[in-house]
């Protein structure tokens, strides 16, 4: 989709397609001569690891909707009608419910690659935008697909997350629980909002999709950052796509089929909460509702707000704020390993986040016990959320203002190879 | 670029490495000998006791004569207040499972009624107002001992004894949790906790009061294939049955699981050889 062109119809037909539809050409540009910097490493592999996760939730998905009854009385009974049932019906089911748990731990190494790298710096701030879209998106389509087989975790998180909405009564009194009802097609979590739940599940992930699709466009426009977070200077400093990144990208998903397959067969509900092998019961509240986890660091921040609206708040800007962080950081230097005052900063933040998981997967009320001194969860998770907004928005800025980077190397090529770049990257 | 390869590819191994370890730390979490009362919360499930099972780990598939004792049990006692519904009698003749012949399967079928269709007069229900019978097939799903949910509650004083079908699976701890629950009934309370009025003391269980009596003694039953039947015997055999009824696949996932961890395995080692191969004139 950038600079010119180097294809060549082979053939009387492609050459009679190019005119009229370019859409050979368009591959060829986009997948197989696309110039990308020859220092990616094995962090980059996951943009093409997501596009496996979805292309998977999205095979098996269609397939279990062919089997699956999205009604309050048959949903349960449908979904263990393809376990027991269906031909290969346990496995699609497994692999599309651990798919996700992998989709999710693939995009949270794809988001902290981008911000280690300075993916989302200038000119790649659209990129990124649309970036944390997905993301969103991400999340939606994975609340309401848990809705879906109608177990008691099912029916109680979808009670709570829905009830957010109502916090909005505090701003404009009744318009929250209007909005809620509105969203139930009722007064409680039933039957209508399954059925909602089920269409809004299967639209969703065509809209990521499509905005895959302009993450994509808006990627080759600028092209790949890099690890070293400095321009392409040249040809040297590229390798197309193809064969190049190609094999390397099908190796590492080969890789992350094998931990994939390992947890569908052999550990297919490690990541599952075991309640949701219960029917709903509108009567009966389990005790410790907790969403899955690759939502627990969001209910953590939710819950560390004794208010809430402003968990709430807090929770929905702690996802705005990823998307302004273009505009945040104030450095010039892309990548962190040329920044070393804020790269200590950065990995307390990964660490952060994976103890606001933590806090979230634990009731609420929990203490830690450490030589004697009793920590309320509570306060640990009150600072975790502070860091998490104090790393964005006062780290973030004010460390770019202060911080003396190290020299960037002169280009691509020269850091690869060494002194005599363009001799050495004849291909 | 070299370290950041082997890197990646240190994570990726480590990734898998992790992986297989949680998997096998997270089946050995228990003790075995008496618990201490005292020491814990009151009312809070004891960790599940440490059994084990011949479906753990990669290679583990069901025991088929486990799965018929436990079979026995789960029709002698538990589903006399019990429902299965998701499990189709016919269910016990698969491979991978109870392993019945059909011709057992057929007499295990025959030894259930369940509600006949109408009959050639259209009706459902004979004089009485009972419903009309017929024998089960194998077709059939186990009948429930209860006509619905308030007839069990009014059998049970106010409780409803679960379905069976998915217990294994939704119970925390799995088929562990039911072996520690049927066999650990014999504790005393801790002073100052009271069992409540026509509950049951089992520290295994959530709250520590449950409803459900005592279900299993040294011969409940009498195993057809001459297994002495300790209370012990009848627990695990009970829990092996109840955890295949709530994943009857296992057998067939771990089978496929094999051949396609070690297809990934071959398919990842040609990759890694293309990948330095075309990567080689670069660097």
């Amino acid at each position: 989709m950038a600079g010119h062109s180097d294809y060549t119809p082979s053939n009387g037909f492609s050459r009679w397609l190019d005119t009229r539809l370019p859409i050979l050409r368009f591959a060829h540009d986009t997948m197989i001569s696309f110039p990308t910097p020859r220092n990616l490493n094995f962090w980059y592999a996951f943009g093409a690891i997501l596009t496996f996760c979805l292309m998977m939730q999205i095979i098996t998905g269609i397939v279990l909707a062919m089997h699956y009854v999205p009604s309050s009385t048959l949903a349960f009974d449908s979904v263990e009608k393809i376990m027991r049932d269906v031909n290969y019906g346990w496995l699609m089911r497994y692999l599309h419910a651990n798919g996700a748990s992998m989709f999710f731990l693939a995009v949270y190494v794809h988001i902290f690659r981008g911000l280690y790298y300075g993916s989302y710096k200038a000119p790649r701030e659209v990129l990124w935008i649309l970036g944390v879209i997905i993301y969103l998106l991400m999340m939606a389509t994975a609340f309401l697909g848990y809705v879906l087989p109608w177990g008691q975790m099912s029916f109680w998180g979808a009670t709570v997350i829905t009830n957010l909405f109502s916090s909005i009564d505090q701003i404009v009194p009744h318009a929250g629980t209007a909005i809620t009802t509105w969203l139930w097609g009722g007064y409680a979590v039933g039957g209508p909002t399954l059925n909602r739940f089920f269409s809004l599940h299967y639209l969703l992930p065509f809209v990521i999709l499509g905005v895959v699709g302009l993450h994509i466009w808006a990627l080759h426009v600028p092209g790949n950052n890099n690890p070293l977070g400095i321009d392409v200077k040249g040809p040297q400093d590229t390798v197309p796509f193809h064969p190049y990144y190609t094999v390397k990208d099908a190796f590492y998903i080969s890789l992350f089929a094998l931990l994939f397959a390992y947890l569908v067969f052999f550990k297919p509900n490690f990541v599952a909460n075991p309640d949701n092998y219960f029917p709903a019961n509108p009567l009966q509240t389990p005790p410790h509702i907790v969403p899955e986890w690759y939502l627990l660091p969001f209910y953590a921040m939710l819950r560390a707000v004794p208010q809430k609206l402003m968990g709430v708040i807090v929770l929905f800007g702690a996802i705005v704020t990823l998307a302004l962080i273009p505009w945040l950081d104030t450095s010039r230097v892309r990548s962190l390993r040329f920044r070393p005052m804020l790269r200590p900063f950065f990995w307390v933040l990964v660490a952060n986040c994976i103890l606001l998981g933590y806090l979230g997967s634990k009731e609420p009320q929990a203490v830690w016990v450490i030589g004697g001194a009793h920590i309320e969860l509570l306060w640990v998770a009150r600072v975790a959320t502070l860091y998490y907004y104090g790393f964005f928005w006062l780290i973030l800025p004010i460390v770019g203002l202060i911080e003396h980077p190290l020299p960037l190397p002169e280009s691509i090529s020269k850091a690869v190879l060494g002194g005599d770049a363009g001799v050495a990257a004849a291909e | 670029m070299r370290i950041a390869q082997r890197l990646g590819l240190a994570v990726g191994a480590g990734l898998v490495v992790a992986a297989l370890w949680a998997g096998a730390a997270s089946t050995a979490t228990a003790q075995n000998s008496q618990p201490d009362l005292s020491k814990v919360t009151k009312g809070e499930a004891l960790p599940v006791k440490d059994v084990s099972f011949s479906f753990q780990g990669m290679f583990g598939v069901y025991n088929k004569a486990a799965l018929q004792r436990g079979f026995q049990v789960y029709k002698e006692v538990c589903s006399a207040c019990h429902s299965m519904n998701l499990v189709a009698i016919g269910d016990l003749g698969e491979r991978g499972g109870p392993d019945f012949t059909p011709a057992q399967v057929k007499a295990i079928a025959a030894s259930y009624k369940v509600p006949a269709g109408p009959n050639s007069m259209g009706q459902t229900t004979d004089a009485n107002g009972q419903p009309l019978m017929r024998t089960a097939t194998p077709a059939d799903h186990f009948p429930p001992p209860f006509a619905n949910v308030e007839a069990a509650r009014f059998a049970n004083n106010g409780a409803v004894p679960p379905d069976m079908s998915l217990l294994a699976k939704a119970l925390h701890g799995g088929p562990a949790r039911i072996y520690s629950i049927v066999t650990g009934f014999n504790l005393k309370p801790p002073p100052g906790f009271k069992v409540a009025p026509g509950k049951f003391f089992n520290p295994y269980f959530p709250g520590w009061n449950i409803s459900m009596p005592p279900p299993l003694t040294d011969g409940s039953v009498t195993y057809t294939d001459g297994t002495k039947a300790t209370l012990d015997q009848e627990a695990h055999d009970v829990a092996t049955f109840l955890m295949w009824c709530a994943e009857p696949k296992l057998d067939q996932r771990k089978r496929i699981g094999l051949e396609v961890m070690i297809f990934l395995v071959v398919l990842s080692g040609l990759l890694y050889a293309s990948y330095r191969r075309v990567w080689r004139d670069i660097h």
